[in-house]
């Protein structure tokens, strides 16, 4: 079997690539990366690292590249930075073999999700309370938190983990409030899909720009906080106001969770149509597999808990509880393991991006 | 990608060449209401010819506009032309680019165009010339989406290979399509298909064998096929036909196409050595851009059309990054051996020039005055010995931008014949751009003269052939 490709082959090309456009600078406009890279003159593993993750993947530097392939220079710096992007998550989460395969085999998220769904119905049929209303008439509260606590906490602690070690990579300074508000409403916008001209990314179109890809991503970022701000409200709700599920339609849970829960659906479906159309050839080949079926499983948990309220009362309510909790279950496992690792790492890159222009003595 | 070369009806226009200056005329004829056919020499990836490597376009504007600065009035715009060309303009035909440039903003930003704010190094442009987002590869894929848009027909690797002319007026053009000749007829032709700086042998006719060791910046595609047959035809050619736009270029650059990347601007910190390992010319006598368009024909004129720029530790971070890592070596005498260059010789160039060098204060960014004393040639700024270890040194050799011949239009971009305009023929782009550019070079010039000319000869040729 042939040996992955080592961090090593993804930095020199990187390098090389990158000692092209810094002779050039012509995509200076159209993203962070540009103006990152021009502070520097030579190109350091810890500036390649950050570089590649502050990449948000739009490729308009690509279709206005007159070096890319068949031009001998052969740049393609999304793909080029998409592989190393991928390959440091690899490499800087612990295990790194465990990401590799959840990064680059669909079959191995499949796995999870099918893993977590026969633990799931083990636990429904092993542990079915004796009493309880709505799905806790399924499984108890207790039970749920015995679950998903480790599966939430574990996650977490090894993205801290892999994010520290970045940012000692990158040579990061103190984190100061200002810094964090500039990044966070850059992430929060999307501002670097824009592509320079407030006209999107350059994805699913070939060299046509279309903000399609920005408002489906911005769909599912917001989707999803707010099914998290719904499941941590009920979580306070349920401990501080001793107010336990089921909630009804108009309360804070549901009236946060169920339309997060739609755009999450929404906009999953559409990145996954805006990927089908997208050339492949731009982005990393080796996690085309990887990514996709993490795209799916990030339609599959909103999409199974909106099921899950529908049937509400019938008698698909335990095999749908079964496949939702355990899509969150494999969405939390493999959150430091899949695609998902780009949210922390991208504004882990933001961060140290708005401290690099701030000690250049750069505005933007 | 395979075009429909014939049109049931015919074609009203049709446009030889897919650059800057095709494309507006392509783009300004079917918006006249024309079918409008392109015919482009290269493939996909290649397409657009020189404009692929441009980045911005020099813009008349009597305030601020867009990602332009202050003003930039005609007067000003004219005599910096005056000062490039040494006078060898077409003042009619330049006026004429000039004053219309300031209608090229909002016409391109219609067609799609998106421009950013001056680059990094480039601020000295901020004022005058409105930078391409993603440069010129960027704006041309605006133009061929917009094209597409507007029913306009392109037909990639086509190259024209006889433009048919009876009695005065425009036929046909023979183009060479999968390897097969065809007749193409309309009703107007527009002639954008660059100069020839792309055919070696061409360039040999003027520099002489030492053009075999030129290196082409651009599209291998301009070879002047189509300016040839016309001049052929008895077309009244303008601008000197052995004379080409030609800078010190890294020396390991691509033969061709190798653009904007592989140019090299540390000639006024450290000194330029020929293969005997002597300096032949005061390398601080000019400042970008004037110096990075006399160092090209320096070079051209040293034996083998090589040169070797040399700095120390202290220079080596004030220009801009080479794509190709410096020649280094800890001592001068391992630097000539690296460089195959006589050491003795080095050696002592070195130590003349630095024995020459005075104390003072060093300005990078300004010419300071700093000049070397009883040493020829001078070095007239930036004279600091070459003393700190290690040093680096980059090979320069000469790289051809554009060449001057091309065919003379009248101010509605018809093409002259010996008694007056052809019918139906029309120029523009860099095919042309020596009537207004006889000599030197202007930062976004070549992009003015396209933009306009191309509109103009696109609004002509609808025109006729609406008339037809």
């Amino acid at each position: 079997m042939p040996a992955l490709p080592e961090l090593g082959a993804a930095l020199a090309e990187a390098r090389r690539e990158l000692e092209i456009c810094n002779a050039c600078r012509y995509c200076e406009g159209y993203c962070a990366v540009f103006p990152a890279m021009t502070l520097h003159r030579a190109f350091e593993d810890g500036t390649l690292l950050q570089l590649a993750n502050l990449c948000h993947g739009c490729r308009a530097c690509f279709y206005a590249c007159q070096y890319a392939p068949p031009h001998e220079f052969a740049v393609n710096l999304p793909r080029a930075l998409a592989e190393l992007r991928a390959a440091s998550w690899e490499s800087l989460v612990p295990p790194p073999p465990f990401a590799r395969l959840v990064q680059r085999r669909a079959e191995a998220t499949v796995a999870l999700v099918v893993g977590a769904l026969a633990a799931m119905l083990a636990a429904l049929f092993a542990l079915r309370p004796e009493s309880g209303v709505g799905f806790y008439a399924h499984l108890s509260h207790g039970a749920m938190v015995a679950i998903f606590l480790p599966a939430f906490v574990a996650p977490l602690l090894l993205l801290a983990v892999a994010l520290r070690r970045y940012w000692r990579l990158v040579e990061g300074r103190p984190i100061r409030l200002h810094h964090l508000v500039t990044a966070l409403r850059d992430a929060a916008t999307l501002a670097n899909l824009r592509g320079g001209a407030q006209e999107g990314c350059q994805f699913e179109a070939g060299d046509r720009p279309s903000n399609a890809r920005r408002w489906a991503h911005g769909l599912v970022l917001w989707g999803f906080l707010l099914c998290f701000a719904s499941t941590s409200l009920a979580t306070v709700m349920h401990y501080g106001f001793d107010w336990p599920a089921p909630y009804g339609f108009w309360t804070p849970p549901k009236l946060l969770g169920v339309p997060g829960g739609i755009l999450m659906v929404v906009g999953g479906i559409a990145l996954i149509l805006l990927a089908r159309r997208a050339d492949p050839d731009l982005g990393s080949p080796a996690h085309r597999g990887g990514d996709a079926a993490f795209r799916l499983l990030v339609v599959a948990v909103p999409g199974s808990g909106l099921l899950l309220w529908a049937a509400t009362g019938t008698r698909l309510v335990a095999p749908l509880l079964a496949l939702h909790l355990a899509t969150v279950l494999a969405f939390f496992l493999a959150i430091p393991y899949s695609r998902m690792a780009h949210a922390p790492f991208r504004l882990a890159a933001l961060l140290r991006d708005v401290q690099e222009r701030e000690a250049s003595g750069r505005r933007r | 990608m395979r075009a429909r070369l014939a049109r049931p009806g015919g074609w009203d226009v049709i446009v030889v060449g897919g650059g800057n200056a095709g494309l507006c005329a392509a783009l300004e004829a079917a918006e006249r209401g024309s079918r409008v056919l392109v015919l482009e020499a290269a493939p996909p990836p290649y397409r657009g010819g020189n404009s692929r490597h441009t980045r911005n376009i020099r813009l008349r504007h009597e305030g601020p506009l867009g990602p332009l600065d202050g003003s930039y009035g005609e007067e000003e715009f004219f005599a910096d032309l005056l000062a490039v060309t040494k006078g060898k303009t077409d003042e009619q035909l330049a006026r004429l680019v000039i004053r219309r440039s300031s209608e090229c903003l909002s016409w391109m930003r219609r067609q799609g165009v998106a421009f950013q704010p001056s680059l990094t190094g480039t601020l000295s442009l901020s004022r005058t010339n409105a930078f391409f987002l993603g440069g010129g590869k960027a704006l041309l894929n605006a133009y061929y989406n917009r094209a597409a848009a507007l029913g306009v027909e392109v037909a990639y690797e086509t190259p024209v290979r006889h433009v048919v002319i009876e009695k005065w007026r425009f036929r046909a053009v023979e183009v060479e399509s999968e390897g097969r000749r065809q007749v193409l007829e309309a009703r107007a032709v527009v002639l954008a298909a660059g100069g020839f700086e792309a055919d070696l042998a061409k360039l040999e006719r003027g520099w002489g064998p030492s053009a075999r060791n030129f290196l082409i910046r651009g599209t291998p595609y301009n070879r002047g096929e189509v300016l040839d047959d016309l001049l052929a035809q008895g077309a009244r050619s303008v601008g000197d036909p052995t004379q080409c736009h030609c800078v010190a270029i890294d020396g390991r650059a691509p033969k061709w196409d190798g653009g904007i990347a592989t140019r090299l601007d540390c000639v006024p910190f450290g000194i330029v050595v020929n293969r005997a390992g002597e300096r032949f010319y005061d390398e601080g006598e000019e400042v970008w851009p004037k110096r990075y368009a006399i160092w090209g024909r320096l070079v051209a004129m040293q034996p083998g059309q090589i040169a070797f720029a040399i700095v120390d530790a202290e220079s080596r971070e004030l220009f801009m990054p080479s794509i190709y890592p410096p020649i280094r070596a800890h001592t001068i005498d391992e630097l000539a051996r690296r460089l195959d260059l006589p050491a003795d010789r080095l050696a002592e160039t070195v130590a003349r020039f630095n024995a020459a060098c005075r104390p003072g204060r060093f300005h990078p960014t300004e010419p300071d005055g700093l000049a070397t004393v009883g040493l020829d040639p001078p070095k007239s700024n930036w004279a600091r010995p070459i003393r700190t270890p290690p040093f680096e040194a980059y090979p320069l050799r000469p790289g051809v931008t554009f060449t001057y011949l091309g065919l003379a239009v009248d101010e509605r971009a018809r093409v002259q014949g010996p008694d007056g305009p052809f019918e139906g023929v029309y120029a523009a782009g860099e095919i042309m751009a020596g009537s207004i550019l006889g000599e030197g070079y202007l930062a976004g010039f070549g992009m003015t003269i396209g933009t306009v000319f191309g509109r103009i000869a696109g609004g002509e040729a609808a025109a006729r052939a609406r008339a037809a």
